[in-house]
């Protein structure tokens, strides 16, 4: 029950709520301020008070894929981590992988290969790959297949995922040439 | 999720004081476990405290000509770090067979060994747990088990240690360093995790108001003669069924020194050294790998649905160490087993 302090009591134990926090995101290249209590994910601070609802929730545990962004160049399941722990941190997300009008090679990719049906894990699929890509973590076919296993695909578009990811692989290695 | 508090640790003397001074707070390092345990409410701590900040996120050589891995080094970068590559592969190879890129990109190296078992019935807060809620009885063992441990489970708890990590950790021979207000400590790797018995809400030796600092690789790798095989529902993205980290010393065909620790099988990750004795000597061959396995696995008990993975392990050990005999590890990108 709340008093007029905002206190919660209960019997003759009073206690109060932890406070909330200001922190601060670089997204997508924009500084943004937030006031966040320490329990909000960061998935939820993305899509609900940033309103950068690309980013998808599918399992909410780390099962799936579907909510990785870059955190300093990094892809992670943002579903898994608080947002209060980034104060400071770089996050990438979906909106932020396109310069402008160009699309990423992955983006322009998938589109070529149909690299989807619903399209509802194709956010953390071209988060996780450009990840990957970036790091030099993919030369094979077989590396694309093992390690893009993060990222769940009910609609089972398995087969163009990772014929778009290969094409932006062979794409990247000729442009480093 | 229920509410907490948050703090950030600058520094190792700052964390040990915040957690000695209060029985319900926790760390926090990649939050992989702990987040997801959190929200299923099977752990409800009054305060986290985020150790991301320490200065424990290094890999150094040390005095005895092994390396040191700082407690916060995540999975990923050891991994793939060249010192760990190419000196004990068999670790890299059993970091990259488990989770995924992304949650190697956050996991820990203390996280690690300290994530819980996956049993469901441990994560339902509806069930009776022995793990989560002690005196109220064990699910799993009259209910669904067929994840469950076939070696060293009591009547309380049949629950296994899921970590891929741990297993290579244990052949290696690792040395946990861990430090709290009370002083350091160094304690064996065969040592950290503890048997389930009568106590089975305790998963480790660690004392509550203590940090792992590190985790020290001695000198010998076994970088030529090794291998991590893990067998799984899916071929990657799945924990364990059955695990094996295999390593050998070989002269010509004669093995000098074995060892081989088995994953997804007990509250711990196994090793025997009974069975390892038998294969001193003696030549790198079938019929002795197979009397290893039968050692190994002596004294196993299935609770119904996990009854295979009594076959399952004996049949994966020769293999194991099959690949770790003939320099060919098991590869974690192409799955074929040969
Ligand atoms: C979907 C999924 C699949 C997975 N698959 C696998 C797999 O196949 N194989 C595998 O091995 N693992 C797997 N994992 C587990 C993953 O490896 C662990 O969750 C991870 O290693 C935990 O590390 P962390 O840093 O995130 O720990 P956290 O969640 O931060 O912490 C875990 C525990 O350790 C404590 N802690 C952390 N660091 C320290 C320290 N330095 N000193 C003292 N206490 C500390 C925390 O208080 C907490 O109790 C999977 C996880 C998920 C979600
Ligand atoms: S096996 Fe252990 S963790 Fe699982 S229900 Fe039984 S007591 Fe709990
Ligand atoms: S929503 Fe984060 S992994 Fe599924
Ligand atoms: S396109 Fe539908 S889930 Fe992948």
């Amino acid at each position: 029950m709340n008093n007029k302090s905002g206190v919660e009591t209960a019997g003759n134990v009073s206690t109060s709520l932890p406070p909330k926090s200001w922190i601060t995101l670089k997204i997508n290249g924009a500084e943004r301020h937030l006031e966040i209590a320490p329990w909000t994910i960061l998935l939820d601070a993305l899509r609900n008070l940033l309103d950068l609802t690309g980013t998808k929730k599918g399992c909410d545990h780390g099962q799936c894929g579907a909510c990785t962004v870059l955190i300093d160049g990094k892809p992670i399941n943002s579903c898994l981590t608080l947002a209060i722990m980034h104060d400071g941190a770089e996050v990438t997300t979906i909106e932020g992988i396109a310069k402008g009008d160009a699309l990423h090679p992955v983006q322009q990719a998938f589109i070529e290969h149909d690299a989807f049906q619903c399209g509802y894990c194709t956010p953390g699929q071209i988060c996780s790959a450009v990840g990957l890509l970036n790091a030099g973590k993919l030369r094979t076919p077989d590396d694309i297949r093992e390690l893009m296993s993060g990222n769940i695909c009910r609609c089972g578009a398995y087969p163009n995922i990772v014929a778009a990811i290969e094409q932006a692989m062979q794409s990247e290695g000729s442009a480093a040439q | 999720m229920n509410p907490f508090s948050y703090t950030r640790s600058g520094t190792l003397e700052n964390a040990v004081t915040e957690i000695a001074r209060d029985r319900r707070a926790k760390f926090i390092a990649g939050g992989t476990n702990l987040i997801d345990l959190m929200k299923e409410n099977v752990t409800r701590p009054s305060r986290l405290i985020d150790i991301n900040h320490l200065s424990l996120n290094k890999i150094e050589e040390t005095d005895n000509g092994g390396l040191r891995i700082g407690a916060l080094v995540t999975n990923s970068d050891v991994a793939y770090h060249p010192q760990i590559t190419r000196r004990y592969p068999l670790l890299a190879s059993a970091i990259l067979a488990g989770a995924s890129h992304q949650l190697r990109n956050m996991a820990t190296t203390g996280g690690n060994l300290l994530q819980r078992t996956r049993c469901s019935y441990f994560y339902d807060i509806t069930t009776a747990c022995n793990k989560r809620e002690p005196g109220t009885g064990c699910s799993a063992i009259n209910g669904f088990n067929r994840m469950h441990a076939i070696l060293g489970a009591s009547e309380e708890c049949i629950a296994t240690h899921p970590s891929d990590m741990c297993v290579a950790l244990m052949v290696l021979d690792a040395v946990v360093q861990v430090t709290s207000n009370r002083g350091a400590r160094a304690i064996p790797f065969a040592e950290f995790h503890r048997l389930p018995g009568d106590a089975p809400q305790i998963d480790t030796n660690l004392q509550p108001d203590e940090i792992i600092t590190s985790v020290d690789l001695p000198g010998e790798g076994f970088a030529g003669n090794h291998s991590y095989l893990k067998v799984r529902d899916r071929a990657s993205y799945a924990f364990a069924l059955v695990s094996v980290a295999a390593a050998l010393t070989l002269e010509g065909g004669v093995i000098k020194e074995a060892r081989i620790a088995l994953g997804g099988v007990a509250h711990k990750p196994w090793r025997n050294a009974e069975a390892e004795a038998l294969l001193k000597g003696k030549p790198a061959g079938q019929d002795n790998f197979r009397k290893a396995a039968e050692a190994l696995l002596s004294g196993a008990r299935g609770f119904g649905h996990n009854n295979f993975k009594i076959e399952l392990a004996k049949r994966a050990i020769p293999r194991a160490l099959k690949q770790a005999a003939a320099g060919t590890p098991q590869s974690q990108t192409i799955k074929k087993v040969l």
